[in-house]
């Protein structure tokens, strides 16, 4: 395997290379801006049209009362979870290859999260009265339920959330500095000013700047399997067949670490070829992103053969009835196609060639995310229409587009944040990248004078 | 308001598990002599839906029509389900078997402790009631529902979709709300009739009798297959037909059940699942399609 980055790249070609990211958009950016409003917009016309006439015209009915929503709003909780693994995670177990990567998949998890927080907010029947969920002393005495997992849940993502804006905000502060002392004069120098927080690199100011970066990272890393564990637990603490299963939470943090390092490696992906950032976004570091992925593919494999075991071998006839529904049932091609993507597509990234091919793990990456997709859809629908209640059994239920117009809306609405961010915010951690390339040469320095020193 | 007066405020309404606590639901807060409950015949029930439509008219449920009907979006607290016999035989003749389907007012629902506003509860006569004002709309408690009795405003029936145009709107019941979008609603075992019938008992300074209340659904009855009535009043009806079908509140496995040659036709529905529910069945011993 080539080296991670090159060890004599200057480090003010460094700040202008990451820097021009920051400038001067090209057409195709306004245009990709422009197909996100688009996407956008359409969502956001489905939603007022829903809120306006009732969550009826989602296409959502009894006993189907849950679709779409919560599914792709698990599909974005997943998103959040590798940005992380890789920012939190791998900084405590110094794997530096993560440097030039993990700044856009710590805005992948904020931005995931703030999408997430909009299915929420969609799915509910009167959003209008969404504070009611929240606990405030009030004059009427009333106070949310504890025991709710949907609770817990808000909570959660909640705290998840704010704790990963500050996470990505304190570690782009040297970053901020950076930018201030390069872009011209303007609004943007204003900016930069501010957050920067009058950052001057001094030793006392790196000394605490390292502290409280890993203190928030220590504190990220429980929090992630926990908001996962917690979303899960709103299905596994039902009593429905096909989600009363207690690996649910240890599956669904699989699940969600797999979804996201599918996105980081499209993101990879794009950010390289769009932005020119071959020099540090380097072929070595796709290959262990990619071995990364692959690892955590068989983790959720295994789960997932699991889950499937402990309902076939248990004597709960209704979870089986579930489980056998999804394989022969009204769902039957997008359960295979889920097992398909999540279970066999991740073997391309065995094959050492393909590992740094980027058209096809471009391609691969899409398809595992389609896959998860697929997982969280299979999970919800098929237990409704094909619950404990032999009456209410549907055989044909399908959403309606308002709930597809909506997810649909909602790529458009990560994607707007995202491309927003790539030009406010250095998408490649410059000071990171730096201390990279100087360990590096510090590194080749010593192997060469202790070669000489044998001498 | 203190945050201890908050969380005092919240304990208050939750009620203790029925069975690990004392052996009976156990209202602290609330003491109660009343446990509303029912018993439902199969046997005399003939499938004609009189309930179903009393219930429409006592309970101001919103008529959704064809359309949303075929969705799955009716709103028919009490329904009729009908399940075909297999017994080879064509449509006129084919056998049928018929269930009135309501709220089972479980006595440890698993509705109440998923709802993350705290908006469906225990009330103190044993009923699992839902607060309109307080719901937000997220549908757990129907998705944990093993029933499915549960029914979502999934539009605004009495504005926009007009459900009750002029003069009809006069029919409505003014005992109790129309309900508008985005909330949950079910059952309450008639709460209207049986609030007027605990005040009118406690005017009088008595205790309430058999027979002080019918739910609208057991005045309907054509061939009186419901009974409705105080689980703790030893005299009414509906105790002695769960008392003679040796059919226990508190009991997630019945013993009858486990003795041989029981005879009994008294069951209730997923008791395996252990919500406790309240409304007893009584298991249909005429033959099919005569």
């Amino acid at each position: 395997m080539g080296k991670d980055i090159r060890e004599d790249i200057a480090w003010a070609q460094i700040n202008t290379d990451v820097l021009k990211s920051l400038e001067n958009p090209r057409k195709l950016f306004w245009v990709i801006i422009f197909v996100a409003l688009m996407m956008f917009g359409v969502g956001v016309g489905c939603e007022v049209y829903q809120y306006q006439t009732g969550m009826g015209v989602a296409g959502l009915n009894n006993p189907n009362v849950w679709g779409l929503y919560i599914a792709t709003f698990i599909f974005w909780i997943g998103m959040s979870h590798s940005g992380t693994l890789l920012s939190a995670i791998l900084h405590l177990m110094h794997a530096d290859w993560r440097k030039p990567i993990y700044r856009f998949a710590e805005a992948m998890t904020t931005f995931s999260l703030m999408t997430a927080g909009l299915f929420v907010m969609v799915h509910l029947g009167r959003l209008w009265q969404f504070y009611y969920a929240v606990p405030y002393p009030n004059e009427r005495w009333t106070w949310p339920n504890f025991q709710s997992p949907l609770l817990w849940d808000a909570m959660a993502i909640f705290t998840y959330l704010s704790s990963s804006v500050i996470f990505l905000y304190v570690g782009s502060i040297p970053d901020f500095a950076i930018c201030r002392d390069n872009v011209h004069p303007g609004w943007r120098k204003k900016l930069y000013t501010l957050l920067a927080l009058g950052w001057e690199g001094t030793d006392r100011q790196w000394r605490n700047f390292r502290v409280t970066y890993l203190t928030v990272a220590c504190f990220l890393i429980p929090l992630a399997v926990s908001v996962h564990s917690i979303v899960a637990s709103d299905f596994a603490m039902s009593q429905q067949p096909g989600w009363h299963v207690t690996s649910f939470p240890p599956y669904f943090v699989a699940g969600a670490l797999y979804s996201g390092c599918a996105a980081i490696i499209t993101l990879f992906i794009i950010l390289r070829y769009v932005f020119k950032f071959e020099e540090y976004m380097t072929m070595p570091i796709l290959k262990k992103t990619v071995r990364l992925t692959f690892a955590i593919a068989m983790v959720w494999t295994y789960l997932n053969w699991v889950e499937f075991a402990t309902v076939w071998y248990s004597h709960d006839e209704v979870a089986k009835g579930v489980l056998i529904d999804k394989a022969t049932g009204r769902f039957a091609p997008f359960w295979w196609a889920m097992n398909f993507c999540g279970s066999v597509v991740p073997f391309t990234m065995m094959i050492k060639r393909l590992q740094t091919n980027i058209p096809v793990m471009f391609a691969v990456s899409l398809l595992l995310n389609l896959g998860m997709w697929l997982e969280r859809f299979m999970i919800v629908s098929p237990t409704f229409s094909h619950g404990y209640y032999p009456w209410t059994m549907d055989a044909n239920y399908w959403p309606s587009m308002v709930q597809w117009g909506i997810v649909f809306g909602s790529f458009g609405w990560f994607t707007l944040l995202f491309m927003t961010f790539c030009k406010i915010v250095p998408s490649v951690s410059m000071y990171e990248v730096k201390e990279m390339v100087y360990h590096r040469s510090l590194a080749t320095k010593k192997a060469e004078l202790g070669l000489e020193g044998g001498h | 308001m203190s945050v201890s007066n908050l969380l005092e405020n919240w304990s208050k309404f939750r009620h203790n598990h029925p069975v690990e606590d004392k052996g009976h639901p156990d209202w602290q807060a609330y003491p109660s002599e009343i446990k509303w409950a029912m018993a439902i015949d199969l046997d005399a029930c003939t499938g004609c839906n009189a309930c179903s439509v009393a219930c429409y008219a006592e309970n101001n449920l919103p008529v959704v029509g064809k359309e949303k009907y075929s969705h799955g979006q009716a709103m028919h607290w009490m329904r009729i389900e009908r399940y075909w016999d297999e017994d080879n035989r064509e449509f006129p003749d084919q056998g049928a078997q018929f269930l009135p389907m309501l709220c089972q007012q479980c006595e440890a629902a698993p509705c109440e402790t998923v709802c993350p506003v705290g908006a469906t509860n225990h009330t103190e006569d044993g009923l699992n009631s839902q607060i309109y004002n307080r719901c937000i709309g997220s549908r757990y408690c129907s998705a944990n529902c093993p029933y499915k009795v549960r029914y979502f405003n999934w539009y605004d029936y009495p504005s926009t979709e007009n459900v009750w145009p002029a003069p009809m709107e006069q029919q409505l019941n003014p005992d109790l709300t129309v309900r508008g979008k985005g909330v949950m609603e079910k059952c309450t075992f008639c709460k209207q009739r049986t609030y007027t019938a605990r005040n009118n008992a406690k005017t009088e300074g008595r205790k309430i009798h058999d027979g002080d209340v019918q739910t609208a659904c057991q005045q309907a009855c054509p061939t009186n297959a419901i009974s409705f009535g105080n689980l703790f009043d030893p005299e009414s009806r509906v105790a002695k037909q769960w008392e003679q079908q040796q059919v226990e509140l508190i009991k997630a496995e019945q013993e009858k059940d486990v003795k041989p040659g029981n005879n009994l036709r008294g069951y209730r529905i997923f008791e395996e699942l252990r919500p406790y529910p309240s409304v007893m069945y009584l298991e249909r011993v005429r033959e099919n399609g005569v």
